[in-house]
């Protein structure tokens, strides 16, 4: 079985490589090979044993013990409930109905497992050179000006959605624009990936374009402000009133009084001051006074450190525990 | 070839050219300009300066067209003529009767290209509005998603079509909806972007309020007013205390 990684064209490859498959990363063998990996998936996907073995490649046995000499590693994950269905699956030989049915338990599943494979450290870093390559195309809005765009679910559960992508940029989800991928389901990206992305790599200047991405921008050195755990220049770069579109009669523009007027502009829309948005530092001008609670809302900013040095230790375990890891987050970011 | 209809240029059977040319492909968010309208001088006015061999480009189109030319010289004429089509174009769809034409066409032109339609959000209404003199483009501004429309040069739908199309047409204006994506790890939304979206959601709320104090239906489906913003909180209550903390360990 273990052979199947030397070959050229395994099912995994074969299927990214389908048309419409194009966002997909491909999932490494140890992943799938990983039990833990697969917990209650069993549940989700009919003939979830023949499927698996689709993905990986493994021969349909005829004799069980062969396949166990051959592969060891592989019967860690699949043995137990490999004995469980021996029985029932014994009699019945493989006809073609039932292979078409097996291959699209098999393109579930992979999609269910790829939803957990690309929030995991080497799935994302996979996608994260698919980014980097463009292969997720661009956001569609004229003022994002090409931004690169991430694929995601609106919904974990298969069936419901199909996949979107999301526009760092002006933070909105959008239908790729090619209809071949109106086939592929969101939930095989999942709703965590896109911000999950975000946070995992902060480095990456959203306000590049292009061949910038390619040749890998990062955030230069004196721009890294934070704010909100982002760097201040990657909030939403397409946003704010300069960037937003304006509707004109003959150069006069259209008031929002108008029954035609524009009224989604709040959407596009950002503060000129960004620090506007630093909420916990806000609140802690606005209250001088109120050094209780809250212990992780007062980690942004600068003039808050007064209100940290004050805050009391043994203030509930549960807070307790936000501060060191947010400390932890930033000081590895820089 | 043209000139076989020369003779016949006045019958509705004429407009050969035009025909040709609305339904060659990427051209489908053009409308049939009106051989009245082409022939009216008064609507032409300052575009003979705009197009070269301006005449021979405006019969090609009126299919009245019968100089003889070699190849490359009709070729020139026929890309003239496209333009010519093109200029007239974003005149004639500003007129009562380009108007008409337009929503008829508007199932063609797409829906708004590519902002997912929460629920109604967007019907299939989405028009053309253009920006600089680039390429068409969408309401709300989207660039189009074939590549076949990206050769339309933008100015031959003009700055203001969408917008009176709108005003004359008030029906079509899409109802609105303020639900949006919000970016979310694991269930809990990402600080950064939720600050921004409750900022944005105060703005949506003051302008709401700005608009009830006119008078003003928002076109929004349900109009609720002051009170979304209360909603957020609500929502954000509803994660518990648990989850408005996680989602900030999740930002570091």
């Amino acid at each position: 079985m273990s052979s199947s990684s030397g070959t050229p064209e395994s099912w995994i490859s074969s299927f990214c490589s389908l048309l419409g498959h194009e966002y997909f990363a491909e999932v490494s063998e140890e992943f799938i090979e990983d039990d833990f990996n697969l917990t209650g998936l069993q549940t989700q996907v009919a003939m979830y044993k023949e499927a698996l073995e689709m993905i990986l490649d493994v021969e349909p046995e005829e004799d069980d013990e062969d396949e166990e000499e051959e592969d060891e590693e592989e019967d860690e994950s699949i043995e137990g409930v490999e004995r469980m269905r021996h029985g029932e699956r014994r009699n019945h030989s493989r006809i073609a109905s039932d292979l078409s049915v097996i291959e699209s338990s098999a393109e579930m599943l992979y999609g269910l497992i790829h939803q957990r494979f690309i929030c995991s450290r080497a799935g994302i870093q996979q996608m994260s050179e698919k980014y980097e390559l463009g292969h997720f195309g661009v956001c569609p809005r004229s003022h994002c000006d090409q931004a690169r765009t991430l694929p995601v679910g609106l919904s974990d559960i298969p069936g419901e959605e199909t996949v979107k992508l999301f526009c760092p940029s002006c933070l909105d989800v959008y239908v790729p624009p090619n209809s071949r991928f109106q086939t592929v389901d969101g939930a095989f990206f999942g709703r965590t990936f896109g911000a999950l992305f975000l946070l995992t790599f902060p480095e990456y200047d959203l306000t590049k374009r292009g061949a910038d991405v390619l040749a890998g921008a990062r955030v230069p050195e004196d721009d890294k402000e934070m704010l909100n755990g982002m760097y201040r220049c990657n909030i939403a770069p397409s946003l704010g009133r300069s960037r937003i579109y304006e509707p004109r009669i003959y150069g006069f523009r259209v008031s929002e009084v108008a029954r035609s007027g524009p009224r989604m502009q709040w959407l596009r829309d950002k503060p000129n001051d960004l620090s506007e948005l630093d909420e916990a530092r806000r609140f802690a001008e606005e209250n001088p006074e109120s050094d209780d609670d809250d212990e992780s809302m007062n980690l942004n900013g600068r003039s808050v450190r007064r209100l940290r040095q004050r805050r009391r230790n043994g203030a509930g375990g549960g807070g307790g525990g936000g501060s060191p890891m947010e400390t932890n987050g930033a000081e590895s970011e820089l | 070839m043209m000139e076989e209809f020369a003779s016949e240029s006045d019958s509705d059977y004429t407009s050969y050219w035009r025909d040709w040319f609305i339904s060659s492909r990427g051209n489908e968010y053009f409308c049939e300009i009106d051989e009245d309208y082409l022939t009216d001088r008064f609507n032409l006015t300052g575009l003979n300066t705009e197009v070269q061999y301006y005449q021979y480009a405006l019969d090609l189109i009126t299919d009245v067209f019968d100089l003889d030319c070699d190849d490359d010289m009709r070729e020139t004429i026929e890309k003239s003529a496209r333009h010519l089509y093109g200029l007239i174009h974003a005149r004639y769809i500003v007129t009562t009767r380009g108007l008409a034409k337009m929503p008829t066409l508007a199932s063609v032109q797409g829906s708004s290209a590519g902002r997912i339609h929460y629920y109604q959000w967007a019907k299939p209404m989405r028009l053309i509005r253009n920006l600089s003199n680039s390429t068409v483009f969408v309401a709300r501004m989207y660039t189009i998603p074939s590549l076949a429309h990206a050769a339309i040069d933008g100015a031959y739908f003009g700055t203001s079509f969408h917008n009176i199309m709108f005003q004359v047409y008030p029906a079509l204006v899409p109802s609105k909806s303020a639900e949006r994506y919000i970016p979310r790890v694991y269930g809990f939304k990402v600080h950064a972007a939720a600050t921004l979206i409750r900022w944005q959601n105060s703005q949506r709320a003051d302008m709401l309020r700005r608009l009830r104090k006119l008078e003003v239906e928002s076109g929004f489906k349900e109009d609720m007013g002051g009170d979304d913003l209360d909603e957020e909180e609500d929502e954000d209550e509803e994660l518990g205390v648990d989850g408005a903390q996680d989602a900030m360990h999740v930002v570091g």
